[in-house]
Order: structure tokens, then C-alpha cells, then sequence
């Protein structure tokens, strides 16, 4: 075994590896978060928080599509207040925890994020892009002007990493992402899932009880990775690669297009829980037979032309 | 073996047959739910209604597939209202249903916990292995499958209820209770109430027989992804909905006491 360690540091969040289970998978409950750092995981993010609680969309939630799945959950969550207390408990399990929020207001971001600093999380997630509650919330990323004020007041009410995810169903996603930083982001999430819809043919009308619904999985790796591409080029902050990431060489592409880290979902459908061990261990292997002495050497090579790749002294991270 | 579906599929109902008070089964033909493990589960749609996690309670008898409805909400008072002919999706298999193990399994269904032991016993009689069954409910126009049991399983069947009206009075649990103190069984299957099957459980722990258990929490995608099933680490959709005893040891804290409700917040078991 080489010395090759795969920890990666995000916004000054250090991780002892760059993977990380996506927003609302798995999310709820401290136990199965900590199963998820267990199988190798470098931190967990949570369920996203609200200011008070919710039950969610009735069922049917989820559709497994030819190459993913489409959901619409609709943000289950006990509230702010009551998840303190989850969060807390998975500090003392020494699990590192992204808390993932939102709220229906500026003040609401606000308010929740305060809380979930006060509760010791290690870093925030600003979910600007649930696809499923758009007409209870409305899209928060749909609008670079309100990105950046609701990033502006979450910032001012904590000092931990913030993160801020973008979702992929905008004209141009670089704009959202410069409007965060610009708000005060220390990393940008790209992306959320794709709104989608299914149709039964049988029943002849929406599967989905809330008609439409988030797809991810392998189906929107392309667009995503071409969303962190771009976001790369667009802001200096770092920026963490999410959708469609089942295999370790998906790992390895986002890496080279600039993602400092990664949140898997729905490869736990398709492959469990040890998917967060396959893609370490390989991402470890794709390091160590190409020369590589860590992960922050990869990342972003691909926006680098080949004279500038053959230099080693010029391996450097993009927006790191 | 367990066939993936990848999406939901309409099935036209055969038949709707009355099994007791408040229950009622719906008979269809399926060669997903045919091929299924006794104790794996469907999610079974009513469109414009809700999509329920529902167990199998006949896997193929004589080419049909059977689900069996108990009344406690909208979705399954639809479900018991509906005629032959009248449609509804499934999703699934899914999940881990019961493993077979040992030569004297005891079984204990309390409620409609039957419907998901059901498949477990026709697969141990084919097996030749007569299971000993203790079916419990409140009273006796409650006892679910109490007939085709007993034309089974003859004296292997012992019938509790609450109230005396039938069989033994006093809880199954405490009858199982009894039977485990002694030496005759070396395997406990339980489905029903959670207090009735935590019960079961403690009994078969203080006595060092292996339990199975098949427990039950708000399922909504089946597929192991969402996580509001949750209880300790396991998904029941997906690393149950059968628990074995290094599971249920692992869950001890939450097993009988306490769900996630829909909204992820901690509530107390109460049936």
C-alpha cells in the first residue's frame, strides 16, 4: 500500500476522501448517515432542513428510468430546531456533516442556517434548487439577483463553509454560480437533478404523485459534468461535482473537469453502500498507476492543454 | 429470483375475496410477484390515491398472486373497495424476505402479520417441514387465514385472541413466550404488531434461539435510496423488510419503542 492518501480539502473543510453521499439520499436519520461515512465516505451530507417540518409528497416518489431514477420526495424534514439535535449526534460519532438546507424566505436561509452552525456542523449546504417544491418555494437558482442575496444573508450568519448548490435547469448556469459567490459562497454544488416527468401508459397519466420529479443517476452525467465545467471556468471558489457518479471513472472525469469533491446518490440504488469503497479504491488505483501523488493534482487537468499536462510542475488545481 | 422491474406495472385484479373483518385479499396474476421469496413485499399503486408497500400473501396458487389488505387508511380502504377487473400497479419485488433455517421453526403472526408468513409456510410444507404457527388477534371474527391454516397445519396451529372468543386467551407472545421456554424449537419466524413481535423477540433472545422478524416503516421509494425507512443503519425497504437476530440486536434501542415518522421526526411505536 502506497502512502497515497485520497483527502482532499474543500473550502476549508478538510475530507479524508473527496466523496460524499449526495443531498436526500440517505439523509435522514444519524445511524444510516454513519454507515454511509463508514463505507468510506470523507463527510455526509444531510437531508435538506427547513425552518419547520414537512411530510413530503404522498407516493409514488420515485421512478427508476432506463439509466437512473426520477423522484419527487418534496423535502421531508423534522425542521431546523428538531435536526440540531441528529446533527449533534452525529458529531459524536465522529462523522464530519455537511448540513443541506432551505427555506421559503431570505430570512428563512438565514434563520435555518444559524441554527444548523449553532448545532456543529462542520460545513452548510444552501439547497437553491429542489426541482420538487417549485410552487410552494419557488426555484431559488432560477434567479441570479435573489442567489445572491439569500447567499449574502446566510453568510452573514455563519462562519463555517458554505456551500451553495446550483441546479442544471437554467439557461446559464455560470451566472447563478458567479451571483453565489459573489453572495459569499465558499464552494458552489453542481448540480441537482434535471426536472423530468413519467407518464404510465397503463393508467395513462403521471406516475409521480406530484407529476413531475428530479432525474439523476448515470442519464444526466453529461449534462452535469458539462455544469461543473463551466461553473470551473466561471468562479474561483471550489466547486463539488454531483449527478450521475457510479464508477470510478466517473470520479476521475469530474475530477479533471475541476470538482474538488463529489456527492454520490443514486449509485446506492444500483450498488449499495460499498459503491463509496469501489470508487475510492479507484480513483486511488487511477492515481497511483498514472503518477499522481494526490487527488488535488487531478483536479481540473482537463481544462489544461497537453504541453501544459506534460510539465509536472505546472499539476495544479483550478479554482482550488 | 428476485426479477428488477424498472417501472411500475398494471395488473387486472381476478378476484377480491372478504378474509375477515377487515381484511380482504385481491387475487392477480403476476410473474414478478410468482418468482418472489416468501416475506419480500410489493408497492403496490392506486393511482390518484397512494403507493403502499404491501406484502405477498400467496405467491402462486394455482397461477394466482395474492396481496391481503388490512383497513387502516384511505389507501387500503380503496384497495378493499375494489371489484375484479379493476386495476392496480406494482413495483417489486423487493427487499429481503425469510431465510430458511432450521429443522422446528415456531411461527407467530399476530394480526395481519399472517398475510407475510403465509408464503413462508407453503414453502416449509413443500419442504416437508409441518411449522408450528401461533396465530393471534383480538377477537375471533379477526383471525386472519385461521381456516386454511388449521386444513394445513392441523394441530401445528395454535389459535390465541385477546378477548377469548377463540382458541387460547391472552396474547400470542405470551403463548409464544411459553413455547420458546421449552426445547422444542430451534427457529422463530414473527409478523405482526411491533410490540407483539419485540415481545417475541426478547423471549427467543433470553433463550438463544435465532429470530426472523419482518418489520414495517414508511416506505417510499422501496429501493434503498431515500432513507425515510430507516431504523439504526438498515433501510427496511431494502435490508429488510426481514430482520434476522444480529439485526434486530443492532436495533434493540428502536425495535417496539420508536419510528421516523413522514417528516423524519422520532415517534413512539404504539401497536
Amino acid at each position: 500500500m502506497s502512502k497515497l492518501s485520497l483527502a482532499v480539502e474543500v473550502a476549508g473543510l478538510r475530507l479524508r476522501s473527496p466523496l460524499m453521499n449526495a443531498a436526500g439520499v440517505l439523509g435522514m436519520s444519524p445511524p444510516i448517515l454513519k454507515r454511509v461515512y463508514d463505507s468510506g465516505a470523507g463527510a455526509v451530507v444531510t437531508k435538506s432542513v427547513g425552518p419547520v417540518p414537512r411530510t413530503g409528497h404522498p407516493n409514488p416518489t420515485l421512478v427508476r428510468t432506463s439509466c437512473g431514477a426520477l423522484n419527487a420526495m418534496g423535502l421531508p424534514n423534522p425542521g431546523a430546531e428538531y435536526f440540531a439535535d441528529e446533527i449533534k449526534d452525529l458529531k459524536e460519532m465522529g462523522v464530519p456533516v455537511v448540513a443541506s438546507f432551505f427555506g421559503g424566505t431570505v430570512e428563512e436561509f438565514a434563520q435555518v442556517a444559524g441554527t444548523l452552525s449553532d448545532a456543529g456542523a462542520d460545513a452548510l449546504e444552501l439547497n437553491a434548487s429542489c426541482p420538487n417544491v417549485q410552487e410552494e418555494l419557488g426555484m431559488l437558482a432560477a434567479d441570479a439577483g435573489n442567489v445572491e442575496k439569500v447567499t449574502a444573508a446566510v453568510r452573514d450568519e455563519t462562519s463555517l463553509p458554505l456551500f451553495v448548490k446550483l441546479s442544471p435547469n437554467v439557461t446559464d448556469i455560470k451566472e447563478i454560480a458567479e451571483a453565489a459567490e459573489r453572495g459569499g459562497a465558499d464552494a458552489i454544488t453542481a448540480v441537482n437533478t434535471l426536472k423530468g416527468i413519467a407518464i404510465d401508459i397503463d393508467f395513462r397519466r403521471p406516475v409521480l404523485a406530484n407529476i413531475t420529479g428530479g432525474l439523476s443517476g448515470p442519464a444526466v452525467k453529461p449534462v452535469a459534468l458539462r455544469c461543473v465545467w463551466e461553473v470551473v471556468e466561471a468562479v474561483e471558489v471550489p466547486v463539488i461535482g454531483c449527478g450521475g457518479v457510479t464508477t470510478w471513472r466517473d470520479a476521475v472525469e469530474y475530477l479533471l473537469a475541476g470538482a474538488s469533491a463529489l456527492e454520490l446518490g443514486t449509485a446506492v440504488m444500483t450498488h449499495g453502500f460499498e459503491v463509496y469503497g469501489q470508487v475510492n479504491e479507484g480513483i486511488h488505483r487511477y492515481l497511483e498507476d498514472n503518477g499522481f501523488n494526490s487527488v488535488k493534482e487531478v483536479i481540473g487537468l482537463a481544462h489544461q492543454t497537453g504541453e501544459q499536462q506534460s510539465s509536472k510542475a505546472d499539476r495544479c488545481s483550478v479554482g482550488v | 429470483m428476485h426479477i428488477k422491474q424498472e417501472n411500475s406495472r398494471a395488473v387486472k385484479l381476478i378476484d377480491v375475496v372478504s378474509e375477515c373483518r377487515d381484511v380482504s385479499s385481491l387475487l392477480f396474476r403476476d410473474d414478478e410477484t410468482r418468482a418472489a421469496e416468501p416475506g419480500q413485499y410489493l408497492m403496490v399503486w392506486l393511482p390518484g390515491v397512494d403507493e403502499v408497500p404491501m406484502s405477498v400473501s400467496a405467491l402462486d396458487v394455482d397461477g394466482m398472486s395474492r396481496i391481503t389488505v388490512r383497513e387502516v387508511g384511505e389507501a387500503t380502504v380503496k384497495l378493499s373497495e375494489l371489484s375484479p377487473g379493476d386495476r392496480i400497479g406494482l413495483r417489486g419485488p423487493f427487499g429481503k424476505g425469510y431465510r430458511l433455517q432450521g429443522d422446528t421453526p415456531l411461527l407467530v403472526a399476530g394480526g395481519s402479520g399472517a398475510a407475510s408468513l403465509m408464503p413462508l409456510v407453503e414453502k416449509m410444507l413443500r419442504r416437508e417441514t409441518t411449522p408450528t404457527l401461533i396465530l393471534g388477534a383480538r377477537s375471533a371474527d379477526m383471525l386472519l387465514f385461521a381456516e386454511r391454516l388449521e386444513e394445513q397445519l392441523g394441530e401445528n396451529l395454535i389459535v390465541t385472541t385477546d378477548d377469548g372468543s377463540r382458541g387460547y386467551s391472552g396474547y400470542a407472545s405470551g403463548y409464544a413466550a411459553k413455547l420458546i421456554e421449552g426445547d422444542g424449537f430451534d427457529m422463530v419466524y414473527t409478523c405482526g404488531p411491533e410490540l407483539m413481535m419485540a415481545k417475541v423477540y426478547q423471549s427467543a433472545r433470553e433463550h438463544g434461539l435465532p429470530i426472523q422478524a419482518s418489520l414495517e416503516r414508511y416506505v417510499k421509494c422501496a429501493v434503498g435510496l431515500c432513507g425515510n425507512c430507516a431504523i439504526g443503519p438498515y433501510r427496511v425497504c431494502k435490508d429488510g423488510p426481514v430482520f434476522d437476530t444480529d439485526m434486530l440486536d443492532v436495533v434493540r434501542d428502536e425495535f417496539g419503542v420508536s419510528r421516523m415518522d413522514a417528516s423524519g421526526r422520532t415517534v413512539r411505536v404504539e401497536h
